[in-house]
């Protein structure tokens, strides 16, 4: 299990007391734009516009979901309450879609909009939930679920929580003890579920009391080339190095093949091939020895890096998964 | 006789908000929360049964206050209280403690009186409410 604190703890703190209820009531603000300055969501949404590649199903939901925490913030000052609106969500798509990220920005954007009270997530699997005997799952269960309370629980692999071929599995205990939480306590915790399409499809079908307590159900679309060669500039970019332009040729190519391939696991198998082709580099300087090296090579990776690749060799089903082993299981 | 052990005991009974307010205060300084019970009020019981385990790494009062609110449901004529432990090397202890549940009619002590050696007499307290087993001390 991992904690992920929110960010600028102390200075968010004074920021949601600041952005409350007006005392004074005629300095109620109605303006929606005065209310989204305030909390500083906007700058957010912008910071996921420029850094997220693409997903921009994903980004409309986001939108939407600020927006509507935004008025029901409004209707609060004006005595309209409906109440705290369910924000249970689950994401499907396939590997490295991108659905982690999300969640941790999504923590961070319900935080600013005053929804969770902390904004930290914590990130749990199967194993953090459920016990391995009688007895084990239930307090196991609690104990994630009061970590989380004022931010995120982000279960990833939710699937896993249900396993039907085995009656007496404690995975059922642990998703009824979610349920109730879910239910009972929606203005202390967000819960949000994440896996692959086909498997949460299926855990829904078969759970079909959480589907009914997700509101919002997420489907994180595949990567075109173009985002995925976006995605690999803005990773390069992020770690100082850049391609030359016969590399940029070469991973083109590199993607389309690779894409054919199975377990291809989008991004991040964007992230696995460019750090083997910065492995490839590395390897390239060092045996030039002799030589002083200009801060221009050590910046740049050429075609020969990624050319190098096993993608590009004739029999390459096998290897390169194993190789790329890490785009089976998501992180 | 009212107890009063414990942070804020001579103050009337804590409101949930209170306690909620005391509990994001402990939180914030980074103490490890946990809730405890008793129904032997004798002031020098220091170790009270715990309701759970000890809570670590929360960052919301929420959790906490689920937990005492089953221990209210669990036990509502003991006696519960709230402990914040401090694990700051040289520290290791209690930072905070306060009674969060009490029960509804607290009999007091009786003065015991022991006669020693020589014609001296030796005094200690005892709780009306353990002349009866426990768990069925009150109400």
């Amino acid at each position: 299990m991992t904690t992920v604190p929110a960010k600028d703890d102390q200075e968010d703190i004074e920021a949601t007391g600041g952005s409350g209820i007006a005392d004074d009531p005629s300095e109620i603000s109605l303006d929606p734009g005065a209310v989204l300055a305030d909390s500083g969501v906007e700058e957010l949404l912008a910071t996921l516009d420029a850094e997220l590649v693409g997903l921009a199903p994903v980004k409309t939901r986001i939108r939407e979901i600020a927006a509507l925490l935004l008025v029901e913030k409004l209707r609060a000052q004006v005595g309209l309450s409906a109440g705290p609106p369910s924000l249970h969500m689950s994401f499907t798509g396939n590997p490295g879609t991108g659905k982690t990220t999300i969640a941790m920005r999504m923590a961070e954007i319900l935080h600013r909009l005053g929804y969770v009270r902390k904004g930290h997530v914590v990130a749990v699997t199967r194993d953090d939930l459920v016990g391995q005997y009688i007895g084990h799952t239930a307090p196991k269960t609690r104990e994630v679920l009061k970590k989380a309370m004022g931010g995120v629980l982000f279960i990833d692999e939710a699937y896993y929580l249900y396993r039907p071929e085995n009656e007496r599995d404690y995975g059922q205990e642990s998703i009824e003890i979610l349920l109730q939480v879910m239910e009972n306590q929606r203005d202390d915790l967000v819960v949000i579920l994440a896996g692959y399409h086909d498997r949460m499809d299926r855990f829904f079908e078969s759970n079909p009391g959480i589907r009914s307590r997700i509101a919002h159900h997420i489907d994180f679309p595949d990567y075109t080339l173009d985002e995925l060669l976006a995605i690999a500039r803005l990773m390069l970019d992020q770690m100082h190095y850049r391609l030359s332009v016969e590399a940029e040729a070469a991973l083109v190519e590199y993607i389309e093949l690779r894409r054919s391939q199975p377990s291809f696991a989008n991004a991040r198998s964007i992230r696995n091939a460019l750090d083997r082709a910065r492995l490839r580099q590395a390897n390239r300087l060092v045996a030039r020895r002799g030589q002083e090296l200009t801060r221009e090579e050590l910046m740049t990776i050429e075609a020969q890096d990624i050319r190098a690749s096993r993608v590009f060799g004739e029999e390459v089903q096998e290897p390169e998964a194993a190789v790329d082993d890490s785009a089976v299981r998501p992180s | 006789m009212r107890i009063t052990q414990g942070t804020f005991s001579f103050l009337p009974d804590l409101t949930d908000d209170q306690i909620r307010a005391q509990i994001e205060y402990s939180l914030a300084q980074g103490w490890a929360l946990s809730v405890e019970y008793t129904d032997d009020p004798h002031p020098r019981n220091t170790y009270w049964e715990m309701f759970g385990m000890p809570m670590f790494d929360l960052r919301d009062a929420a959790g906490v206050m689920a937990e005492i609110a089953s221990a209210r449901a669990t036990f509502p004529d003991h006696y519960i209280k709230v402990n914040a432990f401090d694990s700051t090397h040289g520290v290791e202890s209690l930072r905070l403690s306060f009674i969060v549940n009490r029960p509804e009619r607290e009999p007091g002590f009786a003065l015991v009186r022991e006669e020693a050696a020589g014609r001296s007499i030796r005094y200690t307290v005892r709780s009306y409410a353990v002349d009866r087993p426990e768990g069925e001390r009150y109400g």
